[in-house]
């Protein structure tokens, strides 16, 4: 396992000191160090109950971590809801995308923080600006929508999780936790919304990329966190791991290597 | 088809061959009150054709009047539905506030104007509990409103018989203050020789009202997205609860107004006053095109429901047809309105992809 306190660069963005959390008697989590930084992507890799969901609850305010620091730009912060952390310019996409299927895109992208335009009982929302503002965030995220006035529901999977990204970005986000962003998306969606990722990474965010997928992680990825079993298998910078070594400890390492020997046909003859 | 007004967008030419596709005549298909526009213009067509005593302005003035009672509760209803729920209660609410306004002027002689006030203070909290226990609680409206109707309208026969002793509150025109009441809820208005009821201006009102709210607002914005799915809408910081808890005193409060308008116009009220009249609220905003399910629909199509409602009522007593036929009119009409809503919403959006 590498230490938390790298080199000499820049103060993280964000910086997770020996992070564990307890439901009850249940170890969820423990002892997780990982750094994110602007401008980079740190990639949270782990099977199915490997605490990736409970990591995503601690960094986004839903949960308090039981043990470990939480540093946002170098200084020990505790969140306890999630207004506070994104307050803090920590923004989460969740899986369900928070968006309403019926609703047109510029409605979604400022649902919950219309902007206003009059006074008094004439206070209304500033639709012109809005879907202004929505057209001009996605073109921005390299998002080409038809028509800011279509509903959401007739996205596909991978424009919705873009849309997403760009709404949390307009709104101020510096950290960036996209939970699973790929995992329902076929090949070439899948690539569309890898390609938003690396956009966020450039305007300079921090993006914590949540996945079971390392052919996904790796391509984008700056630094790989590999979780099993609520325990850290190691958090790596891109040089010092191969997309085939992330493969391998993701499944835990020889189990693949026996399942391969037992799905392999008995040699015949 | 190829007419689109998004050509002078940008120079992009891989943009074009989708954007073609959403014309304007798509977007109209879009629009929740197409079903109703459209049924309304045949209903009119259909009893003007045939019936002289209809499209007289004295006819005209005639079915306006029932559909503007029920118009205002029909976009209060569509509101709430747009947010996702019901209120069985609606109809027999009237009831309750025209009763309160017979019960205080008449038998404790309160000036009509105070009684009024009370009567809305009666109906804000009905809607208050009513919000209240459907978020508290996360039952459905439905049921919640089911069991504030039953006791309403147990509610409503029991007090008039212990106040009055009687199934009927009269003697309201006596009341203090009822000159100027009578103006405000109960009116007409000399338009050309005919006489159009005032309550017709205050139906158009609040569906400009209701529709200034529901597209033009912070709040409009929520209601949608309440309706559409409450646990996202929360997620992103939208106020579900008090949004649901307003949608139903907004029901309450157009209640109180058409109890009102019930108790000022005809100076007497019965204690079954507007039990079954629910219904006839769902049906109008139905046939608007509020999805059951709610995050759709529109105020305007709600009041187009209740034109329909209003022609049809009154068209088949001019054209002396039996009065029977009506409900069966009405459910025709309600049946037509959902399919064409649910085709035409599909159609629009499976070519949108």
């Amino acid at each position: 396992m590498t230490a938390a306190g790298t080199s000499a660069e820049a103060a993280p963005l964000l910086e997770l000191r020996g992070i564990g959390k307890d439901y009850g008697s249940v170890i969820a989590l423990d002892g997780i160090s990982t750094t994110v930084r602007a401008g980079e992507v740190t990639c949270v890799l782990g099977d199915n109950g490997a605490g990736k969901s409970t990591l995503i609850k601690v960094l986004a305010g839903v949960h308090q971590p039981s043990r470990g620091e939480l540093l946002l730009d170098g200084r020990p912060v505790t969140f306890a809801a999630p207004r506070e952390a994104l307050d803090a310019g920590i923004a989460t996409v969740y899986q369900d995308l928070a968006m309403i299927p019926l609703m047109a895109i510029w409605r979604n992208f400022f649902l919950g923080s219309e902007p206003t335009t009059g006074w008094g009982p004439f206070r209304r929302f500033d639709s012109a600006t809005a879907k202004d503002v929505t057209r001009r965030e996605l073109a921005a995220m390299g998002i080409d929508i038809r028509d800011p006035d279509q509903p959401v529901g007739t996205l596909s999977g991978g424009e919705r999780q873009s849309v997403a990204i760009a709404r949390a970005v307009h709104f101020g986000a510096r950290v960036l936790i996209l939970d699973e962003p790929t995992s329902a998306l076929g090949v070439k969606q899948a690539a569309v919304v890898l390609r938003y990722i690396a956009q966020a990474r450039d305007r300079g965010l921090g993006v914590v990329f949540i996945t079971h997928n390392p052919h996904h992680a790796h391509p984008v990825g700056d630094r790989f966190l590999l979780l099993n079993r609520g325990r850290s298998l190691g958090d790596f910078r891109k040089d010092e791991v191969t997309r085939e070594e992330l493969t391998t400890m993701m499944a835990g390492g020889d189990e693949l290597t026996e399942l391969a020997e037992e799905l392999e046909r008995p040699a015949a003859g | 088809m190829s007419a689109t007004r998004e050509a002078p967008a940008a120079p992009r030419d891989r943009v074009d061959e989708r954007v073609a596709r959403v014309g304007w005549w798509r977007r109209l298909l879009v629009r929740p009150e197409l079903g109703s526009l459209i049924g309304a213009i045949v209903v009119l067509v259909f009893f003007a054709v045939l019936s002289e005593r209809f499209r007289a302005p004295g006819g005209v003035a005639n079915w306006l009047d029932p559909a503007s009672t029920l118009g205002i509760m029909a976009v209060a209803v569509a509101l709430l539905m747009i947010g996702g729920h019901f209120d069985l209660s609606a109809g027999v609410m009237t009831g309750t506030t025209a009763l309160t306004v017979g019960i205080a002027t008449s038998e404790w002689g309160w000036n009509i104007w105070a009684a009024i006030v009370l009567s809305l203070a009666v109906a804000l909290l009905i809607g208050l509990f009513n919000g209240w226990l459907v978020t508290r609680t996360g039952l459905p409206s439905f049921i919640i409103t089911l069991g504030s109707f039953l006791m309403l309208q147990g509610l409503n026969l029991g007090l008039t018989k212990a106040f009055t002793g009687t199934v009927i509150v009269g003697g309201i025109a006596s009341a203090p203050g009822y000159d100027s009441a009578q103006k405000v809820f109960a009116s007409s208005v000399e338009i050309g020789g005919t006489g159009f009821r005032i309550t017709i201006l205050w139906w158009v009102l609040a569906t400009l009202l209701g529709t200034w709210v529901l597209l033009r607002t912070r709040f409009g914005n929520w209601v949608f997205a309440t309706g559409g799915d409450d646990v996202a809408a929360r997620n992103v910081g939208v106020p579900a609860r008090r949004t649901t808890i307003t949608l139903f005193m907004t029901t309450a409060g157009a209640a109180w107004f058409v109890g009102t308008t019930l108790a000022v116009r005809l100076t007497s009220v019965q204690a079954n006053t507007g039990a079954g009249q629910e219904l006839i609220y769902i049906v109008a905003a139905v046939i608007g095109g509020c999805l059951l399910t709610g995050g759709f629909g529109s105020a305007i199509g709600a009041s187009l429901g209740a034109l329909v409602f209003g022609m049809t009522q009154q068209g088949i007593v001019y054209l002396r047809w039996n009065a029977d036929w009506f409900y069966f009119f009405l459910g025709a009409m309600l049946l037509l309105a959902v399919l064409t809503n649910r085709l035409v919403r599909r159609y629009a959006e499976a070519a949108r992809r």
